[in-house]
């Protein structure tokens, strides 16, 4: 079948005005839905799914009847799918175009990794069922626990946390319960460097321990001398991330695990930024006392917008007989053993991070991940993921300002906004003006020892094209902003689903939830 | 390698525009003892293929709960979830994207997340609820913290009911904080007895209902002392479905709710992830833990939805945040709000109800068991029998039977109530699964 051209215009006219733009009558844009919200849309007596109605006599709730309305509309299937898919193409993802936010690792998630979390043995098998009927599950809790300590050179691990900052909660709590049981309980400061990420401070308040920070030299890593004299007989921890927030590699990290050593004291290492050395080098051999690892960034679960992690912490000898329940023991025949308790077997640990043993479905994607790369792939990841930031960086300098020009970056390339300078345009602006040239902009003001910082992660997983594309996209904003097109940055973005929002209003009249305009409409059912 | 897209030639390139010879220059700052001159000792990469067949061989391990009558709970609920719900989670949009940190191009995830807190300050009759916690055990913990937050009290009282894995998570927790915890001795009908250990030090009592032995309670006396002491009501729920048939903690004088939310929208998969659920009174939202989504206005003036009250949290305040709390449990949420748009009123309700008719039925069939006592008074679908010997034994003799019969109350809590199993029916559970369990369980107890 043809369609009938006659008296159809088949080119667009030329218009007056080529800058004409004018609001749509409902709210949509092209493919973008103007989409309402469930509350406004969906019905108290519709749903989408089919059960059946059931008679039932009540006696054995006590009289703890539910009668009033609950305040939960219903979508049927059509609907429902409509209103998610509407919502899900307002979001920018990792499989749309590169994602470089700067210590967020936003890579590749591949598909079989979801595929093998779904096999109905590892999902729909219940954390409390009889050991002898997941034995399965307890392998691949040992196979992971065996890669994850294999990589990292140190000889135990606690899987349970549930993300990189339970992860940090749970290495503390080791540091904590080993200096009580060392008589040592003394010790309540646990130093920080000023680039930390915000959780190392809040994780170490969290848990009682008063922080104390550690400056920072010129080029960007720790200040050995000045970590030498704030170390002393209070000190329980330090907690210093490597490769660090700036994108560099702590080259005096042995020195300062000697003296962190030397003092009494532990050295937790923030994991967050493993992917710049997995395979290349093992926290182990730097003398790391704890690290967490986020299986969410090196080995590739997906983030699904802002969860669920996962962070299983390594350990050394010392603290390893103070891991959290509860964990799994190989009788080295092919059969293991959920140890639930938390004592025993020369075990004394310091408690329990949450109820069953931690985020099985992202043990089986990073799994997944791992034996797909095996040995050599992972140390491609960690040199691919290095020399596309280093390439970004060579690239980029030409227009912006790198905060540390002298010497190689590791996963991720700083810059700051001393180019900006003059133009009356910040960070922010710069930020937005990426998103109209349809990128997610890099991680923005952070770490907050760099002015106006941008830190850039590409991941290993770009192509050489995507970096390309994107470091043209900047360097011609930062043309445009030298030129002082103050109105791309200021307006920006014009061409998202939304402009600029208004995050001030959300915080001083905050409205956290849907409610119905007048009071009744709820009980109208 | 297929996730690698990089070729020798790019590299080779990309060495000349970066200047340096080879990648071993660009990790020229690590120490040279440190440098691991080749592969760790572990195998070498599998494709597609190969990965299958060594993850298919431990999977093919397990014994999955679709396949025996299974009757487990005690924190963990197996339902049907439709397939719609699996399908939208895995859409690039949801599975690939970040925490909506840049806001004009994180809508989906915004919006989904403003109708997830809408829909949890409901289904617990709150006034707010967050974006989600890692579970229901993380959201107890933060919960207690955030109660001594509000009330600069450092007591925190736990009744004999809470999960005894939730009271560990909770312990763990408030022993390095200086909390002190006060843990009421396990009991199958015991709340209230809470009241009696409420003192001028007490900043809050954590009750659970249904309890993990299945019993519900009608909290509201509960809420009375605390709110006379000046301290605040806790209310935990591990099973969200029982919302749509029993009263909401809102409704009975909760401050905080703590709660699991597996239940809907997520699979068993061994223990996690989960989502926890974590609600408030409008006035106590600034001590609150986690992300909030909030609405706004763009520039053009047009509704909108940022991350909210960030001054609370970790990358704003670092020392000084409410929680160390960044990841939390967005797909899992995401999973819970479409299951929940799909179920709507109506549907939550049906399932409900069906939840507690099947556990009527277990309780009637297993009551007829000699030497079997049914110990929970009012449930909804999980209730706590006494058997004649110790239940781990009778447990692993019905799975050798193929039956999955329950969870031993000292699985949760070693040597203690050593002969009380605990049973869970839902939707999922047939008749016959059932008369499995009843059958299975007078032959092994005879």
């Amino acid at each position: 079948m043809s369609m009938l051209n006659v008296g159809r215009p088949t080119a667009p006219e030329a218009l007056p005005d080529n800058d004409y733009k004018h609001p749509t009558l409902t709210g949509g844009r092209g493919l973008l839905q103007d989409e309402a919200l469930i509350f406004e849309m969906g019905a108290w007596d519709k749903t989408g799914v089919d059960l059946d109605e059931v008679d039932l006599d009540l006696s054995d709730l006590g009289g703890l009847t539910r009668d009033e309305a609950i305040g939960l509309p219903g979508l049927s299937e059509p609907e429902a799918m409509r209103h998610y898919v509407r919502l899900s193409q307002k979001n920018h993802a990792i499989d749309l175009a590169i994602y470089p936010l700067g210590s967020c690792t936003m890579k590749h998630n591949p598909r079989l990794n979801e595929r093998m979390a779904r096999l109905p043995g590892f999902a729909d098998v219940h954390p409390l069922q009889p050991q002898s009927t997941v034995q399965g599950a307890l392998q691949l809790m040992d196979s992971l626990a065996h890669w994850l300590k294999t990589l990292t050179g140190m000889p135990a691990v606690a899987l349970s946390p549930k993300a990189g900052a339970h992860g940090e909660l749970c290495g503390l709590l080791a540091i904590r319960a080993a200096h009580e049981a060392k008589g040592q309980g003394h010790r309540k400061t646990v130093l920080v460097p000023t680039s930390a990420h915000g959780t190392n401070p809040a994780t170490a308040a969290f848990v009682g321990y008063r922080v104390k920070e550690v400056a920072q030299t010129a080029d960007g890593r720790v200040d050995v001398a000045d970590l030498a004299g704030k170390l002393g007989p209070d000190t329980a921890a330090i907690m210093v991330t490597n490769p660090n927030t700036c994108g560099l590699f702590e080259r005096d990290v042995v020195e300062i695990a000697r003296l962190t050593h030397e003092a009494g004291a532990y050295f937790y290492a923030d994991g967050a930024n493993f992917n710049a050395i997995v395979g290349r080098v093992r926290p182990g051999d730097l003398g790391v006392d704890a690290m967490h690892i986020n299986l969410h960034k090196t080995f590739s679960t997906p983030h699904g917008g802002g969860g669920p992690g996962a962070g299983p912490v390594v350990l050394s000898e010392a603290l390893a007989p103070f891991a959290p329940a509860p964990w799994v023991v190989s009788d080295g025949q092919g059969g293991f053993r959920l140890e639930e308790r938390e004592a025993g077997e020369a075990a004394q640990a310091f408690g329990r991070m949450c109820v069953f043993h931690g985020q099985m479905g992202m043990y089986v994607r990073a799994l997944s991940y791992m034996l797909s790369h095996g040995s050599d792939g992972l140390r491609q990841v960690a040199e691919d993921a290095v020399l596309n930031a280093n390439y970004l960086k060579a690239r980029l300098e030409t227009e912006m300002t790198a905060a540390f020009p002298e010497g190689p970056c590791m996963h991720e390339a700083l810059f700051d906004d001393r180019w900006l300078d003059g133009t009356g345009i910040t960070t922010l602006d710069v930020a937005k003006a990426l998103i109209d040239e349809g990128f997610h902009p890099m991680t923005m003001y952070f770490p907050l020892v760099v002015r106006g910082a941008m830190l850039i992660e590409p991941t290993e997983t770009e192509p050489r094209a995507e970096l390309d594309r994107f470091a043209e996209a900047l360097l011609a904003l930062a043309r445009a902003a030298k030129a002082g097109e103050l109105e791309r940055f200021k307006g920006a973005p014009y061409h998202a689903p939304l402009r600029r929002l208004d995050e001030t209003r959300a915080a001083r009249q905050p409205k956290l939830r849907w409610r119905p305009e007048s009071p009744t409409a709820l009980a109208a059912e | 390698m297929r996730y690698l897209p990089l070729t020798d030639a790019d590299r080779r390139d990309m060495l000349s525009v970066i200047g340096v010879e080879g990648v071993d220059a660009l990790f020229a700052d690590v120490p040279q003892s440190a440098r691991l001159s080749g592969p760790v000792d572990l195998p070498r990469r599998a494709g597609e293929l190969e990965v299958e067949r060594r993850l298919g061989a431990m999977a093919a391990r397990n014994v999955t709960a679709g396949s025996a009558p299974f009757f487990c709970g005690a924190g963990a609920y197996r339902h049907h979830v439709p397939s719609t719900v699996d399908h939208l989670i895995q859409r690039s949009e949801y599975l690939t994207s970040y925490t909506p940190y840049q806001p004009e191009i994180s809508q989906g995830t915004l919006q989904a997340l403003y109708e997830f807190q809408t829909q949890v300050a409901n289904l617990l009759g709150m006034e707010v609820a967050n974006a989600s916690m890692y579970d229901g055990s993380t959201a107890t913990a933060e919960a207690v913290m955030m109660a001594t937050r509000v009330t600069r009290r450092k007591k925190a009282v736990l009744s004999g009911g809470l999960h005894p894995q939730y009271v560990h998570t909770t312990e763990t927790l408030a022993h390095v904080a200086g909390v002190r915890t006060e843990r009421l001795t396990p009991a199958i009908d015991a709340e209230a007895a809470v009241i009696e250990a409420i003192d001028p030090d007490t900043a809050c009592v954590v009750v659970q209902t249904p309890n993990v032995f299945g019993t519900a309670t009608d909290v509201s006396a509960i809420a009375e002392a605390a709110h006379r002491a000046g301290a605040l009501l806790i209310v935990v729920v591990t099973e969200a479905v029982s919302l749509g048939l029993l009263k909401a903690p809102g409704a009975m004088g909760a401050d905080i709710v703590a709660a699991e939310g597996q239940s809907i929208g997520n699979p068993l998969t061994f223990g996690g992830p989960y989502v926890g659920l974590f609600a408030c009174t409008d006035k106590l939202v600034r001590q609150m833990p986690g992300r909030l989504a909030g609405e706004t206005v763009d520039a053009d003036g047009r509704r909108g939805f940022v991350l909210t009250l960030s001054t609370r949290e970790q990358h704003i305040r670092r020392d000084k945040a409410t929680s160390n709390i960044c990841t939390n449990s967005g797909l899992c949420a995401l999973a819970f709000t479409i299951h929940m748009s799909l179920l709507g009123e109506t549907g939550l309700r049906r399932m409900a109800r069906i939840n507690h008719a099947q556990a009527k039925k277990a309780r009637d069939a297993l009551a007829a068991v000699p030497g079997v006592e049914i110990l929970t008074p009012r449930f909804f679908n999980e209730f706590a029998v006494q058997l004649p010997r110790p239940a781990e034994g009778v447990v692993d003799a019905l799975a050798a039977r193929g039956v999955l019969a329950g969870v031993p109350y000292s699985r949760l809590e070693p040597g203690v109530m050593d002969d009380v199993l605990l049973v869970a029916a839902t939707e999922t559970t047939t008749d016959e699964d059932i008369e499995a369990l009843r059958s299975g369980l007078a032959e092994v107890t005879a």
